[in-house]
């Protein structure tokens, strides 16, 4: 191994050999700037050329891995931000009860290293282990948690993950100013390393909420010295300020330009941890990533630019995956339109679209046409299909709802935010009802803010949605249809549904018949088709190959501590 | 001069005062809120948020309450990036602005002077023809289109330059610079042909022929000094051109400067970032004209006179 020789480098002889005569001469007139652009030039060309051993090799060399992050974190207060870029980050620098095994997604112990839940589900005691400590050296204790989870419910702090704390005892009251003392809570330390959580019903993907970011605890001397810990705008997580948990500690945090995390040494399982550092960087532009990744620039991206996942799977199907994602792209019908209040008329627009044409000529990206709505295997829940394709069916449904051939039909109009990929989908959606259903569908795009203040004031027609679950349950997908659900916004209400959804399947005494309720849920949805299921997703990214320990799982959850590099040789 | 100085300062106070009203309330009208989000925001959350930012007060509280921070040089929090300041956030992306501003400045400079002049010894033949055309398409050429299109060839295909980052590798400064001169430089080259073409049909160059100056030295000596006085109003503009510009060229090179926020601020409805780089480079713009200005009249003695003192 070792570095490169350093290759000739062609611009900066140009830039020599060209300079000091012809240009030079003239530029010595020009006395005042003469020796701003002269330094300019040799700024500009000489420095062309350096050592030419990669990013990407040199991370392979240190243990440092070079990590494509999307946006610029919002903040790395888990208790305040909600992005996934901010996720990958807060996922390295802290921890929390447990983990998530990910290849199976099974909680696997973190700062707790074990667990009792009482036979009703109610229950849950939590052991702390003794070594877990903060980067500062302090232990973390069960008085961490407590206080940390009553600071994520201060109300004035707006955090828009309140919700979900949820789940325990009197959290939702406390959270929405209806309960004022938060010793009434579900929350109650029995030692210095013992926790209890009383929770409101049984929640079997409770484990699963304590490995979010937004349960994650937060070190008090710490945000006590920054400012008010119930408001936002403290400066405690910044490089210098940050006291986590987690197996990395941040390093350096310069705006748009990278977040550095170091291994920590505190950490409890430090042993295991085996990357030196990680070095996220903020790369919007889906282009300008895969062309820092082509140049050794980055070990991972966050996406592959659509229009290049067909040139990597023929040239270069090493880097690309392709992996299925927790997550669905779907068309809301605003129930409350005479047009498509009849669930005839928006079930026969279900049945006229033949989603494997859209899948395989349209997005291109590996995602599963989708006739239900909550993804496959969602911990063992797949939902049986709601409807098939079948335009002919669809024809009749629409002739029965008063519409034959279309006729009657009033101009309806479909929105989604700005975008090349949501353009192209709708306007092969729009075809294929022109073609099947003789109906005009007219396209709107709006701006991003625009758009979703028209989707959440019901100032739509059709509008595309997506949705990418919170934890891995049906639930995370089928409660948001109850009536008047904040995510509901399609004016649809069914009290066989909410009871379902709201009341049974929480309630049920195994997840045989948890989950039995959640399909005659999930039934009842898709015969009324407030929700047009499009696709399920999928995530489309680039690794290089030396990338270990990074099993493809529904979240796209990577598990830092168990990821290395190895050069290939 | 001082007087023609603080006349143009007083008129920059109500030019401000504009830019910083019609903004404030434009923002606010425009539909969708800071805080909407794909997943719904609860209300007490949202009411919350609101109290923390002062949404939650009438609009002319709202207004007379910046009024008083921007005083103070307050821009005040960003919305969307909760623990920090947007004072912070444009001063940490002003100095990577300004270089890349400056380098693209001084190219454009250089190559456009270059090219003009080279174009305006010889009207109307090849040599006028071939950079000319060489700065429409420069003109034409948008920066998201000459930005890839370098990148692909000096940087993925002959692995020249690096193909992203600023300051972080040796010459990865270089491509930047080049897409953002791009166009500034086709305007030069223009302007500079223009200029040179008039003051080279003057009397004073052909008695400099006359004494027998060597054909360089007439061109360099006496005429670009009033060949380049456009290209030097010009530049003025072009610098708080640049800088305001950047956005394509930063976000194409992934470079952490200050057109990103200015752009993103407006998708965010982060109503404290967008009035903060407004006005921060409307302050940028008048200065720049104002410099501008003031350089013209130096230049140019027939307008020194409107701004003097009446005679005695």
């Amino acid at each position: 191994m070792g570095r490169e020789p350093i290759r000739f480098c062609p611009a900066a002889t140009l830039a020599y050999h060209s300079c000091p005569d012809a240009v030079a001469e003239m530029l010595m007139r020009i006395a005042p700037i003469r020796h701003l652009l002269l330094a300019l030039l040799c700024a500009l060309t000489l420095t062309g050329c350096g050592g030419r051993e990669t990013r990407v090799e040199d991370g392979d060399r240190e243990q440092v891995l070079h990590w494509g992050n999307g946006t610029e974190p919002q903040e790395l207060d888990p208790h305040i931000v909600t992005g996934i870029p901010e996720h990958h980050i807060i996922i390295a620098l802290m921890e929390g009860l447990v983990l998530k095994d990910p290849a199976t997604l099974e909680p696997i112990p973190g700062v707790a290293e074990r667990w009792e839940i009482s036979a009703d589900g109610l229950e849950y005691t939590f052991h702390l282990r003794a070594n877990a400590r903060w980067s500062n050296g302090d232990p973390v204790t069960a008085q961490d948690f407590s206080w940390s989870w009553w600071r994520a419910l201060q109300p004035s702090l707006g955090n828009l993950y309140a919700y979900m704390y949820f789940p325990i005892k009197n959290a939702e009251a406390y959270a929405t100013g209806k309960l004022k003392d938060f010793a009434q809570v579900g929350i109650q330390i029995l030692g210095e390393r013992t926790l209890r959580v009383t929770l409101a019903n049984p929640t079997p993907y409770f484990l699963q909420l304590l490995d979010h970011y937004s349960m994650f605890p937060v070190h008090r001397p710490t945000l006590e010295k920054y400012g008010d810990p119930s408001q936002r705008g403290s400066d405690w997580t910044r490089a210098g300020h940050f006291v986590g948990n987690g197996p990395f500690v941040l390093k350096q945090w310069e705006l748009n330009k990278i977040v550095v995390v170091e291994k920590s040494p505190t950490y409890w399982d430090a042993a295991n941890v085996k990357l030196n550092a990680i070095n996220y960087y903020p790369v919007e532009n889906v282009s300008t990533e895969e062309r820092m990744f082509r140049a050794g620039q980055l070990h991972i991206t966050g996406s592959v630019p659509p229009d290049k996942i067909a040139v990597y799977r023929k040239d270069a199907p090493q880097f690309l995956r392709v992996e299925p994602y927790l997550g669905n792209y779907f068309y809301r019908f605003n129930t409350q339109l005479p047009q498509l209040a009849d669930p005839r008329v928006r079930r026969a627009l279900a049945m006229s679209i033949d989603r494997q044409q859209i899948v395989d000529h349209v997005t291109m990206g590996g995602q599963l046409p989708a006739y239900a709505f909550t993804p496959p295997d969602t911990l063992g829940y797949t939902a049986p299909p709601g409807f098939a394709y079948d335009p002919e069916g669809a024809r009749a449904l629409l002739a029965a709802a008063g519409f034959p051939d279309g006729a009657g039909f009033p101009p309806t109009e479909l929105l989604y935010n700005t975008s090349e990929s949501h353009r192209k989908l709708a306007v092969a959606i729009q075809q294929m009802w022109k073609r099947e259903l003789n109906i005009e569908i007219t396209l709107n795009n709006q701006d991003w803010k625009v758009y979703l203040d028209s989707v959440a004031n019901g100032n739509y027609q059709i509008a595309r949605g997506g949705w990418i679950g919170d934890y891995v349950d049906p639930n995370s997908f089928l409660d948001m249809w109850v009536t008047d659900g904040g995510n509901n916004r399609t004016g649809w209400s069914d009290p066989r549904y909410d009871e379902l959804v709201m009341r049974l399947a929480p309630a049920a005494p195994s997840r045989e018949q948890r989950y039995a309720w959640f399909r005659e849920a999930e039934a009842r949805l898709m015969e009324a088709m407030p929700v047009l299921p499009v696709f399920y997703s999928s995530r489309n990214y680039l690794v290089q190959p030396s990338v270990r320990g990074l099993p493809p799982n529904l979240l796209g959850y990577p598990l830092f501590k168990q990821i290395h590099l190895e050069a290939a040789h | 001069m001082l007087r023609f100085i603080l006349y143009r300062l007083l008129q920059a106070i109500p030019v401000l005062l504009v830019v910083v009203t019609a903004t404030f309330f434009l923002v606010r009208l425009a539909p969708g809120g800071p805080f909407s989000a794909e997943k719904a925001v609860p209300p007490e959350v949202l009411r919350a948020l609101e109290a923390r930012y002062h949404l939650d007060q009438p609009l002319s509280a709202q207004y007379l309450g910046y009024l008083g921070d921007l005083l103070h040089g307050d821009f005040g929090p960003s919305f969307r990036y909760p623990g920090r300041s947007v004072d912070e956030m444009i001063f940490s992306g002003l100095p990577t602005t300004a270089e890349l501003g400056l380098y693209a400045l001084l190219i454009a400079l250089v190559l456009g002077t270059t090219a003009g002049v080279i174009a305006a010894l010889r009207p109307n033949t090849a040599q006028d023809y071939l950079p000319m055309s060489a700065a429409m398409i420069g003109v034409c050429l948008p920066s998201f289109l000459l930005g890839p299109l370098l990148l692909l060839v000096f940087g993925v295909w002959l692995e020249w330059v690096p193909v992203s980052g600023w300051g972080n590798v040796p010459g990865d400064k270089i491509l930047p610079a080049l897409t953002l001169a791009s166009g500034y430089t086709a305007y030069v080259a223009r302007l500079s042909r223009g200029g040179m073409l008039e003051v080279m049909s003057q009397d004073y160059i052909r008695t400099a022929r006359a004494k027998g100056l060597p054909e360089w030295v007439v061109v360099i000596k006496h005429g670009l000094r009033g060949g380049l006085i456009p290209v030097v109003a010009f530049a003025g503009p072009a610098f708080a051109g640049l800088l305001s510009g950047s956005f394509v060229v930063e976000t194409i090179f992934q470079i952490p400067g200050l057109g990103r926020f200015y752009v993103q601020a407006a998708f965010n409805r982060d109503y404290t970032m967008i009035m903060g780089t407004t006005v921060f480079f409307a302050v940028l713009i008048v200065a720049f004209n104002l410099l501008a200005d003031i350089a013209a009249v130096w230049l140019n003695p027939r307008l020194r006179h409107q701004y003097r003192k009446p005679a005695a």
